[in-house]
């Protein structure tokens, strides 16, 4: 049962993402806390791992997410679920490519989605954001919290790096091992 | 003897689509936008299978279809160079890499995730990964095509999905007819201008 229901809802979030797997993040985390499969941190933590690890980001969250969820099994129902979808389009997509490029309802679709694309990476953005400050929920007591200013250094080391186009993976291990010395430093 | 040759050489074909987009998904870190340049390459240029010109449109498309862009990209080379099989062995080659990888991963962060040094490590790495959204963010916010429109669609998906908690599918549905509507309405009023 866990693997069709695995198999369907990444069924559903491969057919209803676009622009690259950031987008999928929102609806991942939307579906995992439907059905319980694991906690935000786990799922920030799949995301830190599929930039680092080589492959498509959604293709290695769908395999994370299912393994940790259902074994084996349970990983390669999740990833056919999340390529299915690609598959069959492109296959439509191919065979009437000529109708499909010029067809005013599919780019009109498009103008509606790739906006639609972007506000749902801010969602994603927000919820992480709640998910690594305020992991007990939004209180004034998170403030005066040592690891939330550790986290605000990391994160404005991290973007002032990301957007100097240090590569994702030298961040991520950079910020493991801040994380790791200020964790035992500091006695976390 | 001439049917047994080309038989070969389409065999070949098929496990070399096969091998070529596995090493592609083997060596690509973080996802499609930085597969396409090694797809150009292996594909146009070492394979000669799809044109230079032919593989920017496949890229366009793999872009504006729903589903990661390089399960796309690999999907629509795989059926132009061999077919509906071709798709299949592409499509299975880039996405095997990853999974093995993962599923391998997965079993053995299951036996270290309680050391205390991984959990100080992922402490920090989370609040990196806010970095790499943000920059996800800004990017496809600077490539985007901008307006009273586009803003509104942002801002409507956004408050809905995060706050209202409304399934993102309705929304990227409603976005989707919204879309439609908006530019046939758009077309009608440019033909009532023009003439």
């Amino acid at each position: 049962m866990i693997l069709l229901k695995l198999f369907l809802s990444f069924f559903k979030i491969g057919t209803f993402t676009f622009g690259g797997g950031y987008a999928m993040i929102a609806m991942i985390q939307a579906e995992a806390e439907r059905q319980g499969w694991l906690t935000k941190e786990e799922l920030v933590d799949f995301v830190a791992m599929s930039e680092s690890t080589p492959g498509p980001l959604a293709v290695n969250m769908a395999t994370f997410v299912g393994s940790r969820t259902g074994g084996v099994l349970g990983g390669i129902c999740a990833t056919l679920g999340v390529v299915l979808p690609s598959f069959i389009i492109i296959l439509i997509v191919a065979k009437c490519y000529e109708k499909f490029k010029s067809s005013k309802a599919v780019n009109g679709a498009m103008s509606g989605l790739k906006p639609a694309v972007i506000g749902m990476i801010a969602t994603a953005f927000l919820s992480v954001t709640r998910t690594v400050f305020f992991p007990n929920g939004l209180q004034t007591a998170a403030f005066s919290s040592v690891s939330f200013w550790l986290f605000l250094g990391i994160f404005a080391l991290s973007t002032v790096l990301v957007f100097k186009k240090v590569h994702p993976i030298k961040l991520i291990l950079l910020a493991a091992a801040i994380g790791i010395g200020a964790g035992y430093g500091l006695g976390l | 003897m001439i049917y047994l040759i080309s038989g070969d050489s389409i065999l070949n074909k098929k496990l070399d689509l096969f091998l070529t987009f596995m090493k592609i998904g083997a060596f690509t870190f973080g996802g499609g936008y930085a597969m396409i340049p090694l797809i150009q390459r292996e594909v146009c240029t070492n394979k000669n299978w799809i044109e230079e010109k032919d593989i920017l449109e496949i890229v366009a498309i793999a872009e504006s279809t729903p589903g990661p862009i390089a399960i796309n990209a690999a999907t629509f080379v795989g059926y132009r160079t061999a077919g509906f099989i071709g798709a299949c062995l592409a499509t299975l080659g880039v996405v095997l890499p990853s999974f093995l990888i993962i599923s391998l991963i997965s079993l053995v962060l299951h036996y270290f995730q309680e050391l205390r040094a991984v959990k100080y490590a992922f402490m920090g790495i989370r609040a990196a990964v806010l970095a790499l959204i943000l920059k996800a963010l800004w990017s496809m916010f600077k490539a985007a095509k901008k307006g009273a429109f586009a803003y509104f669609i942002m801002g409507t998906t956004f408050l809905l999905t995060a706050f209202a908690k409304i399934d993102a599918v309705f929304v990227l549905v409603g976005c989707a007819v919204f879309g439609i509507i908006w530019s046939a309405i758009r077309r009608k009023e440019q033909t009532h201008d023009t003439p």
